[in-house]
């Protein structure tokens, strides 16, 4: 079954003034469930007008989502469970927290749900525990603690909700390189774990490489390329033409084909050694 | 959405208005102000109509741009027509039911002021939509520079502006995408009762004074870098100069004045 399901979705910002503009324009794409898809483009090509269709956050001005089988703006459909199945966590997430402890500002989401208070405490220490927020922060104010800490109170605000499909805009970027491996660690663990669908939206093409299946490439608001990582990979031509940049070893690997040398597109540097050792 | 306002947008474009000195439009624009306040009847108040559709076209300014700059006062505009429409009485009574009367001077009057209203901040809203807020500070600071003498801080004044129009982009963007954010947790923000949407803003309020006062100490340093103190002795990337039309522009809104005044004392018109 197909986690979620845009057909021909349209998207018009400003309508009717001189900025008006097409953000998404006739975008069909279907994340199957269990997928860990990334979703790559340059700025400004919809990456994040998309996601926020996903959960009912933005209306499309034409087009349909399906969500788990359901159309989430037909009639009857009660648009806040699209928020709590499909959880959006928004770039720089940490300017999201306001509660007076972290605790509080996990159960923000849970609580909006509707469920019992022992449910919300369970939901909240599962999901500190799978982002690592220590105990002790859990009683603290979320602006005493540092920006990588704060990023994974915010994180862990919607793990609590428990998503089947899990959204990330950009969840490592402006972290150290700790924090950076740190988060996305996790979150892949959490994945495999829980059995959730991801997609990961995020300019770090070697991030892409090391933890997706999938890759949508985005460009001006369409779905330029979308399949496994490693064949979207091997279109380097067309990623070039849409701005982007694959990690060194892949384009390595791809000079290496031109010189007859084909050990495909690895992501990683250990995957091409062992290519390369097979030989 | 909050994106849809577009009352104090800036919309560039290439035309004369948009190439008009700012200081002369400022004038012009206090001028219409006036214009409006002086017209003593219907003539009067059509001809200054007139003249703001004039300034519409030569701004190249859809008209229907300003219409939906108009919607988020639209209560205001109906509040003080209904208000003058019942409480004026004199002239002929023309309907009554129960203690509801409605007296020829009270329609008068409502149209009048609906009218006024809505030509004002039509008015005002081409100011803006053809000066960009940098341009209308500076005229703001130039046309208020004789102050100066009396140690008015002129231009802090200005800079405060300029500051502070810079950033209502800004929050507005920070805004949306903090609402997203707690929408994407459940946050119940346009639907429920107002007890409900009350609280609902709490999520919302507190990050942005977050960010605010981060962004504020954030400019302030950034300032201080740069050796920023004030207005004295600094010297503009762009100075006012004002050409030709700008005098062209300016008389014909005087003569369009003069003629809204007179028209007003001319007892036979209506």
């Amino acid at each position: 079954m197909s986690a979620v399901t845009t057909t021909n979705l349209r998207y018009i910002y400003g309508a009717g003034t001189p900025f008006e503009a097409a953000a998404l324009d006739g975008t069909d794409f279907t994340a199957e469930e269990g997928a860990f898809i990334g979703i790559v483009g340059h700025t400004g090509s919809g990456k994040t007008t998309l996601v926020q269709h996903l959960n009912g956050l933005l209306k499309p001005t034409s087009g349909t989502v399906v969500l788990f089988g359901k159309d989430i703006w037909a009639k009857g459909y009660d648009i806040r469970a699209a928020r709590f199945e499909a959880g959006l966590v928004f770039q720089f997430s940490e300017y999201q927290l306001f509660e007076e402890t972290c605790y509080k500002d996990i159960a923000f989401g849970p609580k909006n749900m509707g469920l019992s208070d022992s449910e919300v405490d369970t939901r909240v220490k599962e999901a500190a525990a799978a982002m690592e927020v220590k105990d002790e922060w859990l009683t603290k104010s979320p602006f005493d603690l540092s920006g990588g800490e704060k990023r994974r109170v915010a994180l862990a605000g919607v793990l609590a909700m428990q998503p089947r499909l899990l959204i990330l805009d950009e969840p490592a970027a402006g972290l150290d390189p700790s924090g950076r491996e740190m988060v996305l660690n996790r979150i892949s663990k959490y994945r495999s774990d829980n059995n959730v669908t991801i997609l990961l939206v995020s300019h770090s093409m070697e991030d892409i490489a090391r933890f997706t299946d999938k890759v949508l490439v985005m460009s001006d608001g369409k779905v330029l390329l979308y399949g496994d990582t490693e064949d979207v990979f091997a279109e380097d031509g067309v990623l070039a033409e849409a701005g982007l940049a694959l990690p060194q070893i892949t384009r390595l690997a791809l000079l290496l084909k031109r010189r007859g040398i084909n050990i495909g597109a690895p992501r990683t540097v250990e995957e091409a050694a062992k290519r390369l050792l097979s030989l | 959405m909050l994106k849809d306002i577009t009352i104090g947008q800036f919309f560039p474009g290439d035309s004369v208005l948009h190439r008009q000195d700012p200081r002369f439009k400022l004038i012009e624009s206090i001028i219409f102000i006036a214009m409006l306040f002086a017209a003593q009847n219907f003539t009067a108040i059509f001809v200054a109509t007139l003249f703001a559709f004039f300034a519409y076209a030569v701004g190249k300014i859809k008209i229907s741009l300003a219409l939906k700059g108009l919607k988020p006062v639209l209560p205001l505009i109906i509040f003080s027509g209904v208000l003058n429409l019942f409480f004026i009485t004199g002239g002929e009574l023309l309907w009554q039911w129960q203690f509801i009367s409605i007296y020829e001077n009270g329609i008068e009057t409502a149209v009048f002021m609906v009218v006024r209203v809505v030509a004002l901040i039509a008015g005002m809203s081409l100011l803006t939509y053809t000066t960009s807020p940098i341009m209308l500070t500076d005229a703001i600071e130039n046309l208020l520079a004789p102050l100066k003498k009396v140690k008015f801080p002129v231009h802090e004044l200005a800079m405060m502006m300029t500051i502070a129009l810079r950033f209502i982009p800004t929050l507005i963007e920070e805004t949306d995408r903090i609402m997203s954010a707690q929408k994407a947790r459940g946050a119940q923000l346009d639907t429920g009762s107002l007890k409900v949407r009350v609280k609902a803003l709490v999520p919302v309020l507190v990050p942005l004074f977050v960010s605010a006062f981060k962004r504020a100490s954030d400019l302030a340093l950034a300032m201080e870098c740069r050796c920023y103190r004030g207005g004295e002795g600094r010297t503009r990337l762009r100075t006012l100069k004002s050409a030709a039309i700008d005098g062209v522009c300016l008389t014909v809104t005087l003569v369009v004045a003069a003629a809204v005044i007179a028209v007003g004392f001319v007892p036979w018109i209506i």
